[in-house]
């Protein structure tokens, strides 16, 4: 397999040399790889624009023995020019492509699922077709539950013991009952954790209905158990303007 | 691996930008065969650059004095201000001998992905400069990617109460290119800041 092609949303880039770029980029078939765009950096390089963060591309690319090399490269939806135009969005796509990152621990393993909530989010984001930092929040929500960390958001997460509980806990995986609440355990609003369940689930619905006060913890319990269980927290969430 | 003070200079060689461990292996034997004086002269260099160059109090930009070559000269338009991300910039635009005014160099563009958020760069100095001089317009000439463009778009939301102009580098085709290579957003740009030929 000297030469592929696949589609692909640019990650993140990082200079090498005098004129060429890494990419890194999540491929729809072969999940994250690094590969090189040779001059990309020059103001006459053939890909342009295309190959910068949040571009969503088609590709080919070439085997190289470190690294893929970029070949060919067409845009397919353009949301750079939306998202760099607004500082929220900016931050909050950052936020989406640097756990999209960490959400794939291995290079060239597919991983069709996050790969679409990728896509998913940056349009939606792009379009603005909801609240943006709903946007980031459901998308964190679905992630972690497609790697397997999804919160229990009703019924307890250790005795399963029907809900909605009072308690919160990072550590206990979500809600959690009276008997089993550890030590540590948030209490957050019923109504938080509804639309934390809505976000999960996609209603988009009902969580437009919620109020802010939820909206800003739900944010605050969502980045709190992301960084447990990505053990080190997201570099941009700080970063990330909440409205 | 070789022995000693040779071996710790190749090490030294490859930590630099863009140096391989061939090409490190290369420059240390280059500085072995070369004259005692040549080498004398590289050491000095590299000592005094670090004792001397640091940035400029007003601006930003490298300097070895308090303020840097285009802030002490008196013939500068005070009245603009050109934003640029290093100061690596500041020379290529006054290559192009268009701008006579002065600049700010802010250190980087915002990144998050990298941690790198407003307050990591020169932007506090750069509203001090703005409440307390002249000024009646912003050139924002960040690089023409997304971080540079979040940046531009951070920096007119920030400066636009103060009722300053602000403007934007334009951005478009290369000049001597190709147009159908050029990428959609390119090309959607030279669309956009088109202009009247005077025939």
């Amino acid at each position: 397999m000297a030469l592929y092609r696949d589609q692909a949303i640019v990650l993140r880039t990082q200079k090498l040399g005098e004129a060429d770029r890494i990419i890194t980029l999540f491929t729809r078939d072969h999940g994250r790889l690094r590969a090189v765009a040779k001059g990309v950096r020059r103001t006459k390089s053939r890909f342009g624009a295309r190959l910068e963060p949040t571009s969503y591309v088609d590709l080919q690319l070439y085997t190289g023995k470190t690294f893929d090399i970029v070949t060919q490269a067409e845009s397919i939806e353009n949301f750079g020019d939306s998202l760099s135009n607004d500082y929220q969005n900016w931050t909050i796509a950052s936020a989406i492509l640097e756990a999209a990152e960490r959400f794939t621990a291995q290079e060239h393993e597919p991983a069709l699922q996050q790969y679409l909530l990728v896509v998913g989010a940056l349009k939606a984001l792009a379009h603005n077709t909801y609240d943006s930092s709903l946007i980031l929040d459901a998308y964190l929500l679905r992630s972690l539950s497609v790697a397997g960390y999804a919160p229990s958001l009703t019924n307890c997460s250790r005795c399963d013991k029907p809900g909605p509980h009072k308690y919160f806990s990072l550590v206990g995986g979500g809600s959690v009952c009276v008997d089993c609440k550890p030590s540590a355990a948030a209490t957050p609003l019923v109504e938080t954790l509804q639309l934390m369940s809505d976000l999960q689930t996609g209603d988009w619905e009902g969580a437009i209905q919620s109020e802010l006060r939820n909206r800003r913890e739900a944010s605050g319990l969502i980045a709190a158990y992301l960084q447990w269980h990505l053990e080190r927290g997201l570099r941009s969430l700080p970063l990330v303007e909440r409205i | 691996m070789y022995e000693g003070a040779i071996q710790d200079l190749i090490d030294e060689l490859g930590r630099l930008p863009g140096i391989g461990p061939k090409s490190a292996q290369r420059i240390a034997f280059h500085i072995i065969q070369s004259e005692r004086v040549d080498v004398a002269r590289l050491v000095d260099v590299l000592r005094t650059v670090k004792e001397r160059v640091k940035f400029c109090t007003v601006c930003g930009n490298i300097t070895e004095e308090e303020l840097c070559k285009i802030c002490r000269d008196p013939r500068r338009d005070n009245t603009m201000i050109c934003v640029v991300e290093e100061s690596k910039d500041v020379l290529a635009i006054e290559k192009t001998r268009e701008f006579r005014g002065k600049y700010h160099v802010l250190g980087g563009a915002i990144s998050p992905i990298d941690g790198i958020g407003p307050e990591n760069l020169r932007i506090r100095e750069l509203m001090v400069r703005l409440a307390a001089t002249e000024i009646q317009e912003i050139i924002i000439a960040t690089d023409p990617n997304l971080e540079g463009e979040a940046t531009a778009t951070y920096l007119a939301r920030l400066i636009k109460p103060l009722e300053i102009k602000i403007s934007r580098l334009a951005s478009g085709l290369p000049v001597g290119g190709d147009l159908e290579y050029a990428d959609e957003v390119t090309l959607g740009r030279a669309f956009e800041g088109r202009r009247t030929l005077e025939g």
